[in-house]
């Protein structure tokens, strides 16, 4: 079988799995597992090309997903003008002030003459601009924490409509991508990944504790969307009118619009994607990073700068990652930290990318599908699973119960092993690169 | 100015907190440290190594108190810990067995291998959970204090009082004794010297008829013993959940980092310089200050530079810190 | 002729698809020195590895002392008493002098302290020095211990490749005197060299090599004195 006809026999295989999904349980889970699945596309798109373009190892995918989510808030949610007024400018003063007290140091570091003043220098400015910066910064917070705390106790975001944070998210990525690249990359693989462990850690925490940006545990509700509500369709006369003609349930129908809707804009914004990184990869920007991975010794000895082009690479895709996180949010109209966990998911994203096929965009966009159907559809498939195994034991056996409990760590295992065993044995995976 | 009670507060809350903890960090960097320098990559199943191992001991922990066996003041785990030792050893070799060694054959790049120890990560951690679940476990035992608190106040008439926990005290003695060891084996022993001489020149080693699986073997046993060990300690110290050693691995990978990947002794260096700072810098010094400066200088916060739920972010910045100015760590490391 | 001690006889092959060695033969007898030398890309350095065991040879076979030993590993072939000192990365910079040493013995298992007391004897700046750690020592020390490394197998023959490398003229001399004090020992020597003149000078057999082929093959004096070699190789 040629390779084109061999990949749609794939999508295809991947589109029928929906659809018995949709009839055998109902189709707004059918829908629901194909949104996330479109947004599991897109930061597989974006993990792929930190690996397959540049064999870059990003452990701390969630930090940048988490990065595009805090933007939908940032830009989508409602000002708080009572919180602004009274400590909106300090939190900024204190915030200018941090960023100028590094950007000295910089400079400092930069201007001076290496020796004992330059150090001793250094670290009088960074202690002191601390200092300075807690002084103003933890007034101006503490004023807008207090106000309203149960309903907003934040400073808000800027009102603007929501689909302008999708890019707003990948910006915001990008800015976070380009501080750890500029530390960690030129080094060795490892120490990038260690890094990029860390900055996941930190975003996750920033965003748990600092209440001010976007509430913390307290989680932002009811962001706006850029689709119609539920309720809004079912009392809209003309779609009541156009569900009774195709004899359909209002409720379900509406549910099911709704999610359709979405569909349709992830799709929109994945295709754009594949065509953009597509014609980049076989620009001559594409070439020469393929250049580089394929022989970074030469590629440097013919004048290549290799880590500006890894830069590069971490950044899109970090910001691509961004934009899922974003588009994310966007589809729970709603904003909380803790959900993101910051190993499961970007485990997850690189079992897609890895059984999908790395190195190919159409190859990660289906590993992206593929597993994240997996991973929803095998907890009911391993509860029935466990309880057919576990049915001969007596009905109150604690090793029953053990079991059936631990199903849920099974989906965890089962995608460790897929890993491994795709890793070992077909470490092209699904839809190599060319 | 009260100097006394300052430097019992002091001591009591952050020196010997630090100096446990660092301890604990030190030994779970020495294991990174030793994968690194011998099998040339950074596991990041270590954390869950340390998991099972500490699970591990804990089920011994309490078949041996299901016996009626204990060790009178000691936790009756440390006579469960080779057990654990000996598990999570037989675990790492037929892991090593059925994934690691494929890719010393095929001589891939060190960060396939990342990749697929995060897989190994995985199914640890699930392992773990399904084996114990996912609840928090106390599995201290024996004596809990070797000074009160209030022993200590009433005995020396201060305000402060100084609490030595014997899991504090087993951590240091512990650590000690594996540190020591460690380096004895490295240094003295025909096993050991060819394990730096592999670590040194893997060509010239072979050259020598050393034995690369051999070295390959005692690598994750001594790994095993390190990372159960120091995962033991920590549960003993705070509690064991399964959960938290994967969030270990940020501070005992800048640990290894910043005393140099592959230089035991750095690890060491490395472990305490970040149990110091993480502590130093999320204390609320107020209660020391207190004591030390006079009432018109007293503060009115906290004065606590990061909340504790930046801890972690504290070895972030040393790590980036280490990786901006001296990726080679203190004691010149591997870089490239 | 009886034959040689240590002999690789018309071997042809390389390290991958294309032949670098195409019917070259390298012999030395018992306790005497035998010098490789050739422009470079002569494939020098290859045919002493090939006798060494580290590429397929494609055609010919190594014997040693009468037994035929091309099948085997270069591990094997150090059991036998092969030694063989690589020209890069040939001491273990982190560990001490001493234990360079004891890692050149590894495979023997009786007492190695009157080989090592031989090592000092023949290089005693490495008795002062043999706590310290091999990296920290001058290129010609290090050379020394790379030496004494090799010797502490009780070899039959040294393979050398280019011990003189990167290192001053002094220090130079000073190496080929100790090479041939190991000779005197009873231990053959085969030497790879770019310092084609000094190196015949104390060469019992030479071997040129151009183009992986024997090219002039004699005893050190002869090849120094034919002006064909000198005209090419030695500069007139």
């Amino acid at each position: 079988m040629n390779v084109p006809v061999r990949n749609l026999a794939l999508f295809g295989a991947m589109a029928v799995l929906f659809v018995i999904a949709g009839l055998v349980q109902s189709w707004n889970v059918a829908l629901t597992v194909l949104n996330m699945g479109l947004i599991s596309a897109v930061m597989a798109l974006g993990v792929n090309m930190q690996w397959g373009y540049a064999g870059l190892f990003n452990i701390g995918v969630m930090g940048f997903v988490a990065l595009g989510g805090l933007a939908a808030v940032l830009v989508s949610a409602p000002p708080v003008p009572e919180a602004w007024a009274a400590g909106g400018p300090r939190v900024i003063a204190g915030l200018a002030l941090g960023a100028a007290t590094i950007a000295a140091a910089i400079a400092w570091w930069k201007r001076m003459a290496p020796g004992r003043v330059r150090t001793v220098g250094l670290v009088v400015l960074l202690v002191g601009g601390f200092f300075l910066y807690r002084a103003v910064f933890d007034g101006g917070v503490q004023a807008v924490e207090a106000v309203n705390p149960a309903a907003t106790g934040y400073l808000g975001g800027l009102g603007l409509p929501v689909l302008l944070s999708w890019p707003v998210g990948g910006l915001l990525a990008a800015g976070g991508a380009w501080v750890i690249g500029k530390t960690a990359l030129g080094l060795r693989s490892d120490y990038l990944a260690i890094a990029t462990l860390g900055i996941a850690e930190i975003v996750i925490a920033l965003l748990k504790n600092e209440d001010w940006l976007a509430r913390g545990v307290k989680n932002v509700v009811g962001l706006p969307r850029p689709v119609p509500y539920e309720v809004d369709l079912q009392q809209s006369p003309e779609f009541l009118a156009r569900v009774a003609a195709l004899g359909l349930d209002p409720v379900t129908a509406s549910t099911v619009t709704v999610k359709l809707m979405y569909a349709g804009l992830f799709t929109v914004v994945l295709l754009g994607l594949i065509w953009l990184l597509q014609t980049a990869w076989n620009s001559p920007w594409g070439r020469m990073l393929r250049a580089i991975r394929d022989n970074e010794t030469a590629a440097a000895a013919m004048g290549k700068n290799v880590t500006a082009r890894h830069l590069q690479v971490f950044i899109l895709g970090s910001a691509i990652c961004g934009l899922a996180g974003a588009m994310m949010t966007t589809l729970d109209s709603q904003f909380v930290p803790t959900s993101y966990q910051p190993l499961r998911f970007t485990f997850l994203v690189w079992v897609m990318v890895i059984v999908g096929g790395s190195g190919n965009n159409w190859g990660a966009v289906l590993g992206g599908f593929l597993i994240w159907w997996l991973w929803v559809m095998v907890e009911p498939i391993g509860q029935a699973l466990m309880a057919a195994l576990t049915a001969g034991m007596a009905e109150d056996s604690a090793l029953r119960a053990h079991l059936i409990d631990s199903a849920a760590h099974m989906r965890l295992l089962t995608m460790g092993l897929v890993l491994l065993a795709v890793l070992r044995f077909s470490p092209r995976g699904l839809i190599p690169e060319r | 100015m009260d100097l006394v009670n300052a430097l019992v507060a002091f001591l009591n809350f952050v020196f010997i907190p630090a100096t446990a903890y660092g301890a604990q960090l030190a030994l779970g960097a020495l294991g990174v440290t030793l994968v690194f320098g011998i099998l040339r990559f950074s596991n990041f199943a270590h954390g869950d190594t340390m998991a099972f191992g500490t699970m591990v001991t804990i089920l011994a922990t309490w078949g041996l108190q299901a016996m009626g066996v204990s060790l009178g003041p000691l936790p009756t785990a440390l006579l469960a810990l080779p057990v654990g030792i000996a598990v999570t050893a037989a675990l790492l070799l037929a892991t090593d067995r059925a994934v690691y060694r494929f890719y010393r054959k095929v001589r891939a790049r060190p960060i396939i291998l990342v990749i697929v120890s995060m897989g190994v990560m995985f199914v640890m951690n699930a392992l773990v959970r399904f084996i114990i679940g996912v609840d928090e476990y106390q599995f201290t035992d024996g004596a809990r204090f070797v000074i009160n608190a209030r022993d200590f106040r009433e005995a020396t008439g201060l305000a402060e009082g100084l609490a030595l926990r014997t899991t504090q005290v087993i951590t240091l003695v512990t650590a000690t004794a594996a540190v020591a060891a460690l380096f004895w084996f490295l240094g003295k022993t025909r096993t050991g010297k060819s394990m730096r001489a592999y670590s040194d020149n893997e060509d010239l080693a072979l050259l020598s008829g050393i034995n690369p699986e051999r070295v390959v073997r005692v690598t994750w046993i001594i790994t095993a013993a390190l990372a159960t060990t120091a995962g033991v300690l920590y549960g003993l110290d705070k509690s064991f959940k399964a959960f938290t050693y994967f969030q270990l691995l940020l501070p005992i990978f800048a640990s290894a980092i910043v005393g140099g990947l592959g230089r035991p002794l750095g690890a060491i260096a490395g472990g305490f310089i970040i149990a110091f700072s993480e502590v130093t810098i999320t204390y609320a010094w107020k209660k020391v200050l207190v004591y030390l400066l006079p009432e018109s200088l007293e503060p009115d916060g906290l004065v606590q530079l990061l909340s504790t739920d930046y801890k972690f972010a504290v070895s972030f910045v040393i790590l980036v810190i280490v990786l901006l100015f001296k990726p080679t760590g203190l004691f010149k490391g591997a870089q490239t | 002729m009886a034959e040689p001690f240590l002999i690789g006889h018309e071997m042809t092959g390389g390290y991958g698809a294309a032949d670098i060695l195409h019917d070259c033969t390298i012999a030395v007898e018992k306790g005497q020195i035998a010098v490789i030398v050739g422009p470079n890309g002569a494939g020098k350095s290859t045919a002493m590895k090939a006798v060494f065991g580290m590429l397929h040879l494609r055609a010919g076979h190594v014997r040693l002392a009468g037994e035929d030993i091309t099948r085997l590993s270069p591990q094997d072939r150090v059991a036998r008493g092969m030694a063989f000192v690589p020209q890069n990365a040939n001491i273990f910079t982190s560990l001490s002098v001493e234990e360079n040493l004891e890692m050149g013995a590894f495979l023997r298992r009786d007492d190695i302290r009157p080989t090592m007391e031989q090592v000092y004897t023949l290089f005693p700046i490495l008795r002062d020095k043999r706590r310290q750690a091999a990296g920290e020592l001058s290129g010609g020390q290090r050379q020394q211990v790379a030496v004494g490394r090799a010797l502490m197998t009780e070899p039959s023959v040294l393979m050398l490749d280019e011990p003189t490398a990167g290192v001053s003229p002094i220090v130079m001399d000073e190496l080929f005197d100790r090479i041939i004090e190991v000779a005197r020992t009873g231990i053959s020597i085969l030497m790879v060299e770019q310092n084609a003149r000094q190196a015949l000078a104390i060469a019992d057999r030479g071997y040129v090599l151009v183009q992986g082929r024997n090219a002039f093959t004699g005893t050190g004096a002869e090849l120094l004195a034919d002006a064909e070699v000198r005209r090419t190789f030695l500069g007139g």
